[in-house]
């Protein structure tokens, strides 16, 4: 077996631009890359010699709102070989191009997709079903971002409890 | 005067039709499997030996919603949810009751967001409600025993649909 590379110094040799910065937080490193590379980032993170990173173990979207750009979108890779994980945030924003989908790399990030479309309205080019698989098909807007609505209603008690149930819509047999 | 000072040596009982039937129809409840969250826990506990739902003549928690005449939403009811909850009470036969447990199908708890519909009475007509949460299998066989209450006081020209 090869002796493993350092990801952050692999990146910067391989695909030079790509890498836009690098940080490290009590040990979990997290390299951001430029979204159109995603792709070559990712193959060559799964196949290379020394880096291994066979599982996409999970995807989170981070909502900078309102900064821009707004949304981190992160793909958490673990390395079997290795024993060690490994942090990929693309930045975007709403008006972007589509990141690259990487379901043809790993085939679980298609309902991960899938959900940071549904929660936060990434949208990504080439994955096979892009459709909401949470909220009902018929959902308007996305609910983890930070702008959208909580959806409170006024909690009936006992002193309200005419108010409330006068325009609560009730089920009829 | 009750049924059992009447029978004696004569051999016959006479009661009236609504009560037989009502007492036939307590005695034999057929609940639908509807376990949404933690409730579900407490549902099948309430099934289990030690508090033995069967005692009640419901033993059996019945998959299909044409074999059931009972149905427990147990556990808080996303808007997704829905639609399937009142596609499945539209397809169990007359006579049907619905049983609210927990807070969360009840008024939706402490769930106060966008996702969770706000009580389950917005779409199915609910007999009894039980708080808690969860509540525990006794308040769930407390709140079996009110809708006892609740059958048997009804009337002949309700049984075709309530």
């Amino acid at each position: 077996m090869s002796q493993p590379l350092d990801p952050k110094q692999a990146i910067t040799e391989a695909f030079g631009d790509a890498l836009e910065s690098a940080e490290e937080f009590r040990g979990e490193l997290t390299l951001v890359v430029k979204a159109e590379n995603i792709i070559e980032v990712a193959t060559y993170l799964r196949d290379g010699e020394g880096l291994k990173y066979n599982l996409l173990s999970d995807m989170a979207v981070i909502d900078y709102f309102p900064a821009e750009p707004r949304f981190g979108v992160c793909y958490h890779m673990y390395s079997m070989a290795f024993n060690r994980r490994l942090r990929i945030k693309v930045m975007w924003s709403d008006g972007d191009a589509p990141i690259p989908s990487v379901t043809g790399i790993w085939p679980s990030a298609n309902w991960e997709e899938r959900e940071a479309y549904d929660m936060m309205g990434i949208l990504f080019s080439g994955h096979p079903y892009l459709k909401r698989v949470l909220m009902p098909d018929d959902w308007q807007g996305f609910p983890q971002r930070k702008d959208y609505p909580l959806g409170y209603e006024t909690v009936q008690f006992s002193f309200n409890y005419d108010e409330i149930a006068k325009h609560k819509p009730f089920a009829k047999k | 005067m009750g049924v059992s000072s009447k029978l004696g040596n004569l051999g016959v009982v006479t009661t009236k039709l609504e009560d037989a039937v009502n007492w036939g129809r307590t005695r034999a409840m057929w609940p639908m499997l509807f376990g949404l969250a933690c409730c579900a826990i407490e549902m099948m506990s309430t099934q289990a030996p030690y508090y033995d739902a069967s005692r009640f003549g419901m033993e059996l928690m019945r998959a299909s919603p044409r074999q059931a005449d009972l149905m427990i939403v147990a556990g808080r009811v996303s808007r997704k949810m829905a639609p399937v909850l009142r596609q499945l009470y539209d397809q169990m036969p007359e006579p049907k009751w619905v049983l609210a447990m927990g807070d969360c199908c009840s008024c939706g708890g402490v769930f106060n967001n966008y996702a969770i519909v706000q009580g389950v009475d917005e779409i199915v007509p609910v007999d009894v409600y039980v708080a808690g949460c969860p509540p525990r299998p006794e308040q769930l066989i407390h709140g079996f025993m009110t809708l006892h209450e609740k059958v048997k006081e009804m009337k002949w020209y309700e049984w075709a649909g309530k």
